[in-house]
């Protein structure tokens, strides 16, 4: 293990773009004030300064139009990464990652590379409403093709940065807006696989997987409970680590799974089937997921602190399935709301 | 008549009210930053101090029935077609008087009694939308009139042009009104575009276009008036390109720096509303006194409107699970 450096998660990006910038002169960065504002967010503090405007360059509010570039570019062989302010603005451009970049290397006969990286800020819980606020892993996890990362993390987001660059495939990152400012210790000389999930606390009570946001959620949830719950950041969405995941399940009988996105067709879903039909006589208890409602995001605080799972809520869930072995009810059901 | 169309029917009718809109978008906006030092409003706004002609001028000559899609930077706008300040900044303030009872938020306002749809936080969001709105006029062959109103970053993107062209192949009742205030986000409109003129582009989709000065409310109101006549009267869609200028930074966290010096204050020489004072001085619709009494209590008036939202009730639970979908009906 490498020494560490504290850093906020956005100067891991930033720390990140710039160590594959400086490794190799095919990567470049383009997106909406990223150049000369250094980013919406700061996730590009200084690049344009230490790699000029060839490479960091500011484009025009044209996601169609800068994203399908990257494909171009990417095809012959630069490395770009493209920045998608809200990953909202993402729909203006599905069609050039998720039906043309993601089909070049099968279209192609096996000739084509795609090696770009889409990022993308998302989530709630900061007071931007509908349609700034969504997780929306669900626009782009269900297109072979396309590879899905998440950070939780300083550490992760460094590292999953670089692996994302370094990717043959196109790569999209989705990037929790609400950790850009938080704090943490990065090893810049760890690095951590696509496809890898990372076990962030051993136990032998209960699995709970998390993703983005959710993984301090969890952690919290997880002590307020007072139980020995084995904590997996998943990181990668697609593909996901089957692997390590039902490994761990095994091991503790029992899964929940948080995330971010509405009740039906989250990623989650996945995970528990997936344990549940491979795993089924060797389950101590129900395997469910904890998610938030089937609403848009609501902008008030009141209610935008309700919609996503708290700590509370996450420990109540864990404690009366540890309990029953059944799947207990959500907050909304509880309320009598649906 | 509901207060809120009254306060539309004063802006259609009489200049001196147009010009207590135009300080009443004022007070209101800079208001904003000083709530969100005081921690009653979260998130982001978008200021649109220097647009105040721009959104009152639309409004004095559009009838109720006609539809308007604005944008994320949509406060003067609303105020301007009537909606009452209580609905907009208790919306921002995310309470049960707000617009949208809490759960939309400042980019999110609308009233359709006043013809205005909810206002986009896409860019180009709105822009097919009033197309469509406008295609339903000439199906069922009223003469109601659609406007976009959008600002000069959306002239980018693939939402104007698809629009422009689709709108002028359908002949279809639309004003589309690119309020170019220069900056699109962070970024000057010369970095992110080849040319400074959008109206231009209209050429490209045979379509009728024009700039205009959109600091002056007079200018405004004539130039809608031209398109939307057009537009009534089966001759099409238009598009105009207001001049204006933003004041402030794009969003709560920005401050603009970016701007080249002396830019700001040349264009705060031609400030609509100082504009609009010394055109009605000049016709003896004001004085100082006037001028001085208008401004004084409508410092007043929008402090109760903020007192007012502070004592509106947070929305209950119940209010997330709401308008999702349409309630079943029983039978047709």
């Amino acid at each position: 293990m490498g020494t560490t450096t504290p850093m906020r998660f956005r100067q891991a990006i930033v720390s990140a773009l710039a160590d594959e910038m400086r490794a190799d002169s095919t990567v470049m960065l383009f997106g909406e004030d990223v150049a000369e504002a250094e980013g919406p967010f700061k996730t590009s503090e200084g690049l344009l300064a230490e790699f000029g405007p060839l490479r960091i360059r500011d484009t025009p509010i044209s996601e169609m139009g800068f994203t399908g570039a990257a494909v171009g570019a990417a095809i012959m062989g630069m490395k770009p990464v493209v920045e998608i302010m809200f990953m909202e603005f993402l729909g203006v451009a599905l069609d050039q990652l998720v039906t043309e970049a993601a089909k070049m290397r099968y279209l192609s006969n096996g000739k084509l590379s795609v090696p770009m990286v889409v990022r993308a800020s998302v989530g709630s819980g900061l007071g931007f409403g509908c349609q700034h606020s969504q997780t929306l892993e669900n626009w782009v996890a269900a297109t072979p093709g396309l590879k899905v990362v998440c950070p939780s993390d300083a550490q992760s987001a460094y590292s999953l940065m670089r692996a994302s660059i370094q990717d043959p495939d196109p790569v999209m990152i989705l990037e929790p807006r609400i950790l850009y400012a938080e704090r943490g210790e990065v090893d810049t000389s760890l690095s951590l696989p696509i496809g890898k999930a990372r076990v962030l606390r051993k136990g032998i009570d209960i699995t709970v997987v998390a993703l983005g946001q959710m993984v301090n959620v969890a952690r919290n949830a997880i002590e307020k409970s007072g139980l020995d719950v084995e904590l997996i950041d998943l990181a990668t969405v697609v593909p996901w680590d089957r692997e390590g995941v039902l490994a761990s399940v095994k091991k503790t009988g029992r899964l929940v799974v948080v995330e971010e996105a509405p009740k039906s067709g989250g990623w989650g879903s996945e995970i528990v089937a997936a344990a549940t039909s491979e795993l089924f006589s060797q389950l101590k208890g129900a395997p469910f997921r904890i998610t938030t409602p089937d609403v848009p995001v609501p902008y008030s605080g009141v209610l935008e602190a309700r919609f996503v799972p708290t700590a509370d809520d996450v420990a109540r869930q864990l404690i009366e399935s540890f309990k029953s072995g059944t799947s207990p009810k959500s907050w909304w059901e509880l309320e009598g709301l649906k | 008549m509901s207060v809120e169309l009254k306060r539309r029917k004063a802006v259609q009718e009489d200049s001196v009210a147009q010009y207590e809109r135009m300080i009443e978008i004022r007070e209101f906006e800079e208001q904003i930053n000083g709530l969100f030092a005081a921690g009653l409003i979260r998130g982001t706004t978008h200021l649109c101090l220097g647009q105040e002609a721009l959104a009152v001028g639309l409004a004095s000559v559009l009838r109720p029935t006609d539809i308007v899609s604005a944008t994320y930077r949509g406060h003067g706008i609303a105020l301007a077609l009537g909606l009452s300040p209580e609905a907009v900044l208790g919306e921002i303030m995310g309470k049960t008087i707000g617009c949208c009872g809490g759960v939309g938020g400042s980019m999110h306002l609308s009233n359709m009694d006043l013809g205005l749809l909810p206002t986009s936080a896409i860019i180009g969001g709105g822009m097919p939308i009033a197309a469509g709105a406008a295609l339903s006029f000439q199906v069922r062959k009223t003469d109601d009139v659609a406007v976009a109103v959008f600002g000069d970053g959306a002239a980018n993107i693939g939402a104007f042009h698809e629009t422009l062209n689709l709108a002028s192949i359908w002949n279809l009742p639309v004003v589309f009104i690119c309020d170019n205030n220069v900056y699109g986000e962070y970024s000057r409109i010369n970095i992110t575009t080849p040319i400074e003129d959008l109206h231009m582009r209209a050429d490209s989709y045979n379509m009728p276009h024009f700039s205009l000065d959109g600091m002056d409310i007079g200018v405004v109101q004539k130039g809608v008036t031209e398109a939307v006549n057009r537009a009534r009267s089966g001759g099409g869609p238009t598009l105009i390109e207001a001049k204006t200028y933003r004041f402030a930074g794009h969003s709560r966290a920005d401050q603009a720096l970016y701007r080249p010096e002396g830019e700001l204050e040349k264009w705060q020489k031609r400030d609509p509303i100082k504009l609009t004072e010394e055109s009605l001085v000049a016709s003896g619709a004001l004085n100082a006194e006037k001028i001085a009494k208008i401004q004084s209590d409508m410092k007043a008036t929008i402090e109760k409107v903020v007192a007012t939202c502070q004592a509106s009730p947070e929305p209950n639970l119940a209010s997330m699970f709401q308008n999702i979908f349409t309630p079943a009906k029983v039978g047709r």
